[in-house]
């Protein structure tokens, strides 16, 4: 069977991102990018379903603008056999890229799709279960860990109470937490090779969905600092300091 | 404008983020319903029935909905979700599981964990785990929305006495089921509502080491978090995680003890009243936020604190 994953282009997570002072966003310019961190664990999740034989052929797609091809050669360094980018030059909203990664379903027919839970630039946590919704399959979302029995996954889900295990029957989508796996460090020849595997591109607008954004930004913000407080000598002074508060 | 909120509850009781989601809820203004989707939940129906605000409480019975697979709830919410204006459930592992189901059915752009509510069609919502925050207005008819319950205090849990109706519910999604549950039991507070919390991070060393950060919180009565770090080294359960990656906290104090104070964990508690920093390193970034700082060590400092506490 096929896997689908998909990654992202985000800016890397140990950037301290800088809002823009006009208010219109995030600056992106000449910020270390890499791929969405839990993009790593679904690949590797797939990686290691071809290595046990459950899977036969890992698809990574990107939707973004050019230089999402760096995470697709990233892909290709970690084991995905082919690589699709979508084409697009403006930001799409969640419901648009589960469209988009739809019609890619219907082309390639895998049987699994695997997401990362959330990008951690939009951090919206909803293209999984949307593409879920839309194609009518399974979902499982914040995957801590997969076994694959007879058509189906036995599902462990990461929970706000601890943890859930739920049965689900392919064809389905997943979506990733950090403690599914450890991603793969590609190794050098792997790497080089990346660079000169072919990737598949198609324009965004190609495939005859409207791509609009429903969302309207109005602005966008630093959060208000916290400013640092006191040192102080001891706990006791510290408990009368949080009585004096009236913490305590 | 007619808010629906789909409660969030284990089949006997609410869970506390439903009182904040209907906090948004009322700040939004409108008519407002809620929806109770489980099995045998007779006692969650009386307790959503005398919540502050709520006219209507819309009960769909069915042992397809008691343990909150999303593809179940999402049928259900889907169902009924044209009839309102706004649709709100928390931010939780439950709400972030259903709600983006509802909204590719209806073809809206969810709102993802809001902060605020700046006007009926006008949200705030963190992105960048928090360091940024972005206002956005929604065009689409029907607003789907998910509320992160620490930016809103919860509603009164008396007072009400909505009439309750019954919803049918019969679209059971075949594909997946419910097989087990493994909850960590703890007799302290949850972790996403108690009034202190007591954290540890990498530098408490192992997890022997962590029954000092357990002790502290029972001396306290507070919750026990974790750094990401703290998680990974094993030394405590991953429902404990505070951060970008594990739960988002705002109690009264929060206690950081030899937690460095990385990026990805601020965004889980820089929210918080009072911090109250304990860490060997001066250097920490922990005490470029926290209220109150000790430089020390936690072995000496911790029990110190128990002792005049």
């Amino acid at each position: 069977m096929k896997v689908l994953v998909a990654v992202k282009r985000v800016v890397d997570y140990n950037v301290r991102i800088r809002v823009k002072s006009d208010g219109t966003g995030v600056d992106k310019d000449n910020v270390v990018m890499s791929m969405n961190p839990f993009d790593e664990n679904s690949l590797e999740e797939a990686m290691q379903m071809k290595e046990a034989d459950v899977a036969s052929e890992v698809i990574a797609v990107s939707i973004g603008d050019e230089k999402s091809e760096d995470t697709l050669r990233s892909a290709f360094a970690m084991g995905a056999d082919r690589a699709i980018l979508i084409k697009t030059d403006v930001e799409l909203e969640p419901l648009a890229i589960a469209k988009l990664l739809a019609k890619v379903v219907e082309q390639e027919s895998p049987q699994v799709a695997i997401l990362g839970k959330q990008a951690i630039d939009d951090d919206s946590n909803q293209t999984g279960q949307m593409l879920s919704a839309m194609l009518g399959w399974s979902q499982g979302t914040f995957a801590s860990n997969a076994e694959h029995v007879d058509g189906a996954i036995n599902l462990t889900r990461e929970t706000d109470a601890g943890l859930e295990t739920i049965k689900i029957t392919l064809p389905a989508v997943i979506t990733t937490d950090l403690r599914l796996n450890t991603p793969r460090l590609p190794k050098l020849p792997a790497i080089m090779k990346a660079k000169k595997k072919p990737i598949e591109t198609h324009e965004a607008d190609s495939f005859g969905i409207d791509l609009a954004p429903r969302l309207e930004v109005v602005s966008v913000a630093a959060p208000a600092e916290r400013a640092a407080g006191i040192i102080v000598a001891n706990a006791a002074e510290l408990v009368e300091k949080l009585k004096e508060a009236e913490a305590l | 404008m007619s808010i629906l909120v789909v409660a969030e509850h284990d089949n006997a009781s609410l869970i506390s983020g439903t009182l904040s989601t209907l906090a948004a809820a009322k700040i939004i203004g409108g008519d407002i319903t809620v929806l109770v989707a489980g099995e045998n939940a007779g006692s969650v129906v009386t307790e959503a029935q005398a919540l502050e605000g709520v006219s209507k409480v819309l009960v769909a019975d069915n042992a397809a909905l008691a343990d909150g697979l999303a593809e179940n709830i999402g049928n259900l919410v889907s169902s009924i979700a044209g009839n309102y204006s706004h649709v709100l459930t928390p931010a939780s592992n439950f709400g972030k599981n259903f709600m983006p189901r509802v909204a590719a059915k209806l073809d809206v752009m969810q709102v993802s964990d809001i902060v605020e509510v700046v006007s009926a069609d006008t949200f705030v919502r963190p992105i960048y785990a928090g360091n940024a925050l972005m206002t956005v207005k929604s065009n689409d008819t029907v607003k789907l929305i998910t509320v992160r319950s620490t930016a809103f205090d919860a509603v009164e849990a008396t007072g009400g006495s909505a009439a309750v109706e019954d919803l049918a519910f019969s679209d059971v999604f075949a594909g997946s089921s419910f097989i087990s549950r493994d909850v960590t039991l703890s007799e302290r507070p949850e972790l996403g509502t108690a009034k202190i919390v007591v954290s540890g991070g990498r530098g408490v060393g192992s997890k022997e080491n962590f029954a000092v950060i357990e002790g502290l919180a029972e001396k306290l009565n507070a919750a026990v978090g974790a750094s990401r770090a703290a998680v990974d080294l094993g030394y405590a359960p991953n429902d404990c995680q505070v951060g970008q990656t594990g739960k988002v906290v705002a109690p009264e104090i929060y206690f950081a003890i030899a937690i460095s104070g990385a990026i990805q964990h601020q965004a889980g508690m820089s929210e918080s009243k009072i911090i109250v920093a304990i860490n060997k390193d001066a250097d920490a970034p922990i005490f470029n936020i926290a209220d109150y700082g000790i430089v020390g060590d936690l072995f000496d400092v911790v029990p110190e604190l128990m002792e005049v506490l």
